[in-house]
């Protein structure tokens, strides 16, 4: 129907221009941050063929196995990870998972500020993956205060002075082990996805950086 | 309580500076990990470089 009341045919309607509704200007703004191709290159500069290259994508991996294992821990629950073979192998799995993705986390950390990675407009990239860190520091300290053994215990009783001072108590308690299971399985989880969501777009809009000799050589 | 603290690993004291051994070791371990990447080569670079040189 058109404003006047006359039904107006189906092939006669205009068709809607360009960014007139919100899933073309969604479209369109997913293809402005990072143009189709980039996604998934199938060629990188030469400089990439380096190990050093290999620690950020190393670190999403054990990232997946925190998280698979992370969930088949939520589906057992506290009894199943404490007194069944199984549950001890995937709390360990969990743990060092855990421990891989801190390590290549941290390697490629010391990659990335020893080649200033922050260089050609990548400065958001730099801030992204450094608050990802902490807020990878967190979780997994409220992970060692969801363990629910003695080790928790001992953990939370020494971090809640310091807390405490700051003025955190209130919204942070670590002697609340309730709270802390939910800030390590929902809250942080979300936060640092997004983050890491973030970063990795971030990553596929800028490329990845140029060794500081090798500026010329970039090729995007 | 004597198993608990057996049990709660071996610390090394260097000033105000207080860590366990297995930390210590980790650490240690991760700065070997990034001068190994830095220095052994990439598996099938010079193989790229070369067919790219060849006209």
């Amino acid at each position: 129907m058109s404003l006047l009341g006359e039904r107006v045919p189906r092939e006669s309607a205009a068709p809607a221009p360009e960014g007139s509704n919100w899933t073309v200007g969604l479209r369109t703004r997913i293809q402005r941050t990072v143009p189709p191709g980039q996604w998934l290159p199938d060629r990188q500069p030469a400089y990439v063929s380096s190990w050093l290259y290999v620690f950020g994508v190393l670190t999403l991996t054990a990232l997946l196995v925190v998280l698979a294992s992370g969930g088949w821990l939520a589906l057992g629950g506290v009894a199943w990870w404490h007194t069944s073979s199984v549950g001890h192998f995937v709390n360990s799995l969990h743990l060092w998972s855990v421990e891989l993705f801190m390590a290549f986390m941290v390697i490629h950390l010391w990659g990335k500020f020893w080649m200033a990675a922050w260089r050609g407009k990548r400065a958001l990239t730099w801030i992204t993956g450094a608050v990802a860190f902490l807020g990878s520091i967190g979780t997994a300290f409220t992970g060692y205060l969801s363990q629910s053994n003695f080790d928790s215990q001992w953990i939370s009783t020494q971090a809640k002075d310091g807390l405490n001072a700051v003025g955190i108590g209130a919204w942070f308690n670590v002697l609340n082990p309730g709270q802390m299971l939910l800030w390590h399985v929902v809250l942080l989880p979300v936060v640092l996805g997004v983050l890491i969501v973030a970063h990795v777009v971030l990553v596929r809009r800028h490329g990845v950086v140029p060794p500081i000799d090798a500026e010329g050589e970039e090729v995007r | 309580m004597t198993v608990l603290a057996a049990g709660a690993g071996t610390y090394v004291h260097w000033g105000v500076v207080q860590i366990s051994v297995t930390n210590l070791v980790f650490i240690g371990l991760m700065v070997v990990l990034f001068v190994l990447a830095i220095l052994v080569p990439f598996p099938g670079r010079r193989r790229h470089e070369n067919r790219e040189e060849q006209p």
